[in-house]
């Protein structure tokens, strides 16, 4: 393949080296193009959003560990289960799994200098703090209080100004999202290696293509939706008011149309993560190449029929809650289909036990349990009894943070080498993977034993009969806030004096791996060609020097 | 494929797997005490989905904790893993059996929602029939000048949707035997019975008798939720909608709100009392003395505030305090 070609062919490719050979400790804070730059940018907000986040948590089961409401103001309170919500979902998961992995890798992944976009790229991060910052500057007016799903009239009628900058921060983020999933679709699509064919494609890059796609669908109607909201307070509308002829159901429609699929935003990058990191360290092809890939599409087909799930006992008519019954039923099967293509890969493998195996096997543990709880609240007769209760607060962090926030942590274990060229430390991150283990069993399985006995969400003060387990799931939430200790200080220690990492430490197929730690700014000095497919583990003894032994793949 | 257990080995497991699913699935003592006619039919749709949960479980997560320690890297051991890529029949395999386990999941989750009525909210209609029109507001009880400025106003929406759960299709359709109004407020849910002018911050049923909901909300959205009734079903402003019971235990249970509907929203319970047939005569007899004249004409010049001073008394708010924020919601 003549490198000729590929700058014919892409004219935005090494032309210019308009930039330095590295760039300083400042470029970060930049608006900076390079897609490494900007993925790490996400990644580091949204772990400082993490804490905040997590802050709020703790702090919220502080206040459950006795039935009364004592230790925070209720309106406090319901500041904090709403910016909770909100700031784990859209300035924490999202941006960490879909904007820093997503940018980071991708064009690493596919042999691309960057991303097709940089200055939309580039954007598309920058309206992640302000977004942030509106969140926590909405505090000094009482913090939006109506929950993530902001549900009117009471959103209408509830600390407007808080609800105002609430939605404008949604906005912004939900704007981010679509400039980031053009910018991934094009990427994929176009500026592959030309040797690289679609079934070549690492599968965190479907994984993103499916992604992509949910999110350019769905985003826009959220924005939609919250658009009317913000009229509704501000300007005098009333979509959504009652007694002025509105309706208020017609903004559930439109809220859950984006934030079910959102749920799959939250997991589909990291099903992609997942099907990278468990061939490498299982030293195994993955299973089930086309399964996988093609699953993730038809999840991300299903999932944008299910949302009336959300609305079950709400002012839905009988034949809505059957049909999204079915249709919620029927997202298990791709899902399964994953779960059993892992399980299948480390079938026969060499697996090593580092951290980043832990946390993808812990993942898959804590997701066959959510999976499961997921399609009993798929049943409409039985999440009838159990909407809106701890069951459901139960099953949604086994699947977020069981899923993707483990995802997420195994992510940066297998990654971090690559982004900083410095090893993580292993004893330390196998202290941070146990905590985290027994704390996440600890606070989230509880809950579903609390709801199905009658205990609802969101509540400040419950009845006195759920003290015992509800102080179980703080003893469970305390242990998870302590489980980031050892895994901060270890990015910091390690990313300033780790051991060198090389260009390679997994011996890992995919095209990252292809160049130094970290990558050079325009990421290759020669762009790679292909040699082999991304997972051919055990095909070939040789194929621990990948670049020069080619494997002819099918 | 060497490492695939005996099949004598399989057996045993699956037998195993089978009976500690059967029995963890009837005798898991999850839910609540059973207090509706409904119960016993959500509760056995979940043991069904806890039996083959909990065999999914047990296989999936025994095969992966076996595949991890049983393939894991022997001591300076470098080499790659079996080169395996995929395999037909297996993944077609395990494409099939959730697709057979969710379809009939399916099935027989619309069989159960069925038999609990949820096609037939707002109507009398029964068999099956999905046509749920029906004008609501029949029965209009004017308990308080605010709640009846409200109703008069929600009668603009004639020919609106009903929401919820009817009378259940199987049994034969008729009137209810005793039906009330219930509306809910930040931070309380206030029954009317327009049978007999009654008014009560908790809900009296009589037990074995078809009772009929017909909720609403005054300012937020609440949800009423009965959980040894397993059944809930949202309070929309502006939209009414039916839930249809027959409880079958005498005793106190709790009615939650389970939309979040505002600071106090944890304090919003109270609770349905299922009365033998005879109280709940009594009930009515004694409710109905206590009123001067029983007449609906007599409650309308009560203010606000003394109408919702029954509602209130476990309440971290006060009626007059109730009242004035009930107030801003109406133009």
């Amino acid at each position: 393949m003549a490198q000729a070609d590929l700058q014919v062919n892409r004219p935005e490719a090494p032309a210019g080296h308009g930039h330095p050979e590295k760039w300083k400790w400042y470029d970060y804070f930049t608006f900076n193009v390079d897609h490494k730059v900007i993925g790490i940018q996400y990644l580091v907000t949204s772990f400082l959003f993490y804490l905040v986040g997590g802050f709020m948590a703790v702090l919220m089961r502080t206040e459950l560990a006795t039935p009364d409401s004592d230790f925070l103001s209720p309106d406090l309170y319901n500041a904090f289960l709403t910016n909770h919500g909100t700031i784990m979902i859209f300035l924490w998961i999202v941006p960490a799994a879909i904007g820093g992995f997503g940018n980071y890798l991708i064009p690493l992944m596919i042999g691309a200098r960057d991303m097709a976009f940089p200055k939309l790229n580039a954007l598309a991060f920058w309206l992640n703090p302000p977004a942030g910052a509106l969140l926590l500057g909405s505090f000094y007016f009482g913090g939006a209080q109506a929950g993530w799903t902001s549900y009117p009239p009471l959103s209408e009628i509830t600390a407007n100004a808080a609800q105002t900058m609430w939605i404008l921060a949604i906005v912004m983020v939900g704007t981010s999202s679509i400039l980031g999933s053009v910018n991934f679709l094009v990427t994929i699509w176009k500026m592959r290696v030309p040797s690289m064919a679609w079934d070549q494609i690492p599968l965190f890059c479907w994984a993103m293509v499916a992604t992509s796609l949910l999110a350019l669908f769905s985003t826009p109607v959220l924005a939609a939706g919250l658009i009317l909201l913000l009229f509704d307070i501000n300007f005098g509308t009333s979509f959504f008011k009652p007694d002025a002829g509105g309706n208020v159901v017609v903004y559930q429609h439109l809220f859950w149309f984006y934030s079910h699929p959102a749920v799959y935003l939250m997991i589909l990058p990291i099903f992609g993560i997942m099907s990278e990191v468990i061939p490498v360290h299982a030293r195994k092809p993955i299973f089930g190449y086309k399964a996988i890939a093609y699953s993730s599409l038809t999840i991300c087909l299903v999932g944008l029929f299910v949302w009336v799930h959300h609305m079950f006992t709400s002012g839905t008519p009988p034949w809505m809650r059957i049909f999204f019954t079915i249709s919620t039923l029927i997202v298990a099967v791709p899902t399964g289909i994953k779960i059993f293509s892992w399980t299948a890969t480390l079938w026969g493998g060499k697996i090593r036990y580092t951290t980043a195996m832990l946390f993808a096997v812990g993942l898959l543990l804590m997701f066959v349990f959510g999976g499961l709880s997921g399609v009993t609240l798929g049943a409409a007769p039985f999440d009838i009894h159990v909407h809106d209760t701890y069951y459901v607060v139960g099953h949604f962090h086994y699947v977020l943070f069981g899923g993707s926030v483990f995802g997420i942590y195994a992510g940066v274990y297998h990654w971090f080498p690559k982004i900083t060229g410095r090893m993580l430390n292993e004893p330390l991150g196998k202290v941070h993977f146990v905590l985290t283990f027994i704390g996440t069993i600890l606070t989230f399985t509880p809950m579903h034993s609390l709801g199905m006995q009658g205990m609802p969400r969101r509540v400040a003060m419950y009845d006195p009969q759920f003290q015992g387990l509800n102080q179980l799931v703080t003893v469970g939430a305390y242990i998870l806030a302590v489980s980031v200790i050892p895994f901060y200080f270890n990015v910091i220690w390690s990313w300033m004096k780790g051991p060198k990492a090389g260009g390679n430490p997994w011996n890992a197929m995919t095209l990252e791996w292809t160049t130094a730690s970290p990558p050079i700014i325009e990421n290759w000095e020669v762009l790679p060609v292909l040699t082999h497919g991304p997972y051919d583990y055990g095909f070939d003894p040789t194929a621990e020097a990948p670049a020069e032994e080619a494997i002819v793949p099918k | 494929m060497s490492q695939i257990p005996a099949p004598l080995l399989t057996l045993v497991i699956g037998v195993v797997v089978t009976l500690v699913s059967l029995w963890y699935g009837q005798n898991n003592h999850l839910l609540p005490l059973q207090a509706s006619e409904q119960a016993p039919l959500v509760d056995d749709l979940f043991n069904v989905m806890m039996t083959i949960g909990t065999a999914l479980f047990i296989v999936v997560q025994g095969t992966i904790i076996y595949f991890f320690i049983r393939f894991r890297r022997p001591k300076g051991d470098d080499t790659d893993g079996l080169p395996v890529e995929g395999n037909l029949p297996l993944e077609a395999f395990w494409t099939a059996i959730p697709a057979v386990i969710v379809v009939g999941l399916g099935i027989y989750s619309v069989s159960v929602f069925q038999e609990m009525g949820g096609f037939t909210p707002g109507g009398h209609h029964g068999h099956g029939t999905m046509v749920a029109q029906a004008p609501q507001k029949n029965v209009i009880d004017v308990g308080s000048p605010l709640l009846a400025q409200s109703e008069a106003e929600d009668s603009v929406y004639t020919n609106v949707q009903v929401y919820g759960f009817g009378a259940s299709s199987l049994k034969e359709v008729r009137a209810p035997d005793v039906t009330v109004n219930v509306t809910g407020m930040q931070y309380a849910w206030i029954f009317r019975y327009p049978d007999t002018g009654i008014t009560d911050g908790e809900l009296h049923v009589p037990v074995g008798q078809d009772v009929q909901l017909m909720i609403e909300a005054q300012d937020v959205i609440h949800s009423f939720w009965v959980p040894q009734f397993r059944l809930k079903q949202d309070a929309l402003p502006g939209q009414t909608a039916e839930l249809r019971f027959v409880a079958t235990r005498e005793g106190t249970y709790p009615v939650v709100c389970a939309e979040l509907c505002g600071a106090y929203h944890g304090a919003m319970r109270t609770q349905v009392i299922v009365h033998s047939v005879e109280d709940y005569a009594d009930w009515v007899a004694s409710r109905v003395a206590q009123a001067p004249s029983g007449d609906a004409a007599v409650a309308t010049s009560r203010t606000d505030a003394e109408y919702l001073a029954t509602a209130t008394q476990a309440m971290p708010v006060d009626p007059t305090q109730l009242a004035q924020l009930a107030d801003p919601v109406k133009p």
